[in-house]
């Protein structure tokens, strides 16, 4: 479980075309059985008009953060980066991540539980 | 009155303009056939225009929407992006997002999608057995779209009989047109 506070101010985003964003935090990885791994954890859609500043406190992880084999135990190098998917009124879908990202090291063994 | 004209045009054509105008037609079809295999070559996908048939991913595309799609090699599927997929076997291609993706050091890559309006991902869509997707399933990723437009042909794939008409008045129409 990751909880985590994140506070966006979306209004510079939304243009004249921008009907929607689709917001998603993922999570990108390396093991031994595969060279890259992305996650999304959890994704949300802010539509035009909406509240632009978001403050999501504790997003528990929407999506059940697992690895395809046993990579993420002991993983030390997991990066969290927030992207989002401008969806224009018409035209082109530019998929854009934002700059600086988060490094979160897994521990060692499972738990039941941890906050960070 | 407009509709007797056109008439008299008609009987007044000899086999000689009538097989101009046929030429003509033949003109339209192919150069529109070149574009349409243009725009193949140019994004890489076999069908570079698709239209949206289901809400599964409302508020973005709606039923109708028109979408433009590449399918080109060396950009790399990363979670996040529309790709357009078709399951083996099935005819029907599917517009969803990349949801989870596993990528070998060899390029080999396993991904998984979801529609945005659906509360579950598409393991249950795809083929008895299969758990993800691979490059192979991919039509091409959507670029660019545009609202609505793909409403005629939704209509003209419901309504046979919507279709012939069309048809049949494009044909008349570029029969009868005379330069």
């Amino acid at each position: 479980m990751i909880y985590s506070l994140i506070c966006l101010h979306l209004e510079n985003i939304f243009d004249w075309n921008v009907k929607q964003l689709f917001l998603y935090l993922s999570a990108e990885y390396s093991t031994k059985n595969n060279a890259l791994n992305q996650v999304v954890l959890w994704d949300k859609i802010v539509l035009r008009g909406d509240n632009p500043k978001l403050l999501l406190k504790d997003m528990k992880t929407k999506y059940f953060f697992f690895d395809d084999g046993n990579g993420l135990k002991g993983n030390r190098n997991v990066t969290l980066t927030l992207s989002w998917n401008v969806v224009p009124n018409a035209g082109i879908l530019p998929l854009v991540t934002g700059s600086g990202h988060v490094s979160v090291p897994f521990p060692d063994t499972y738990e039941i539980m941890k906050s960070y | 009155m407009l509709s007797l004209d056109f008439l008299d045009d008609v009987r007044r054509m000899n086999k000689r303009q009538l097989y101009y105008q046929v030429l003509n037609f033949g003109m339209i079809v192919s150069s529109a056939l070149m574009i349409w295999k243009g725009l193949m070559v140019v994004t890489g996908s076999e069908s570079p225009i698709v239209v949206v048939l289901s809400g599964s991913m409302e508020p973005a595309f709606h039923r109708g929407d028109l979408l433009f799609l590449t399918n080109r090699v060396e950009d790399p599927i990363r979670v996040g992006e529309i790709v357009v997929f078709r399951i083996e076997g099935r005819e029907i291609p599917i517009v969803h997002r990349v949801l989870k993706i596993h990528e070998k050091q060899n390029g080999h890559i396993k991904f998984l999608t979801k529609g945005d309006n659906n509360a579950v991902d598409d393991r249950g869509l795809y083929k008895q057995g299969q758990h993800w997707l691979e490059k192979k399933d991919v039509v091409g990723r959507a670029r660019g779209f545009v609202p609505y437009i793909g409403i005629v042909t939704i209509l003209m794939n419901d309504y046979p009989k919507f279709k012939y008409a069309v048809l049949f008045l494009l044909g008349l129409f570029v029969l009868v047109h005379r330069e």
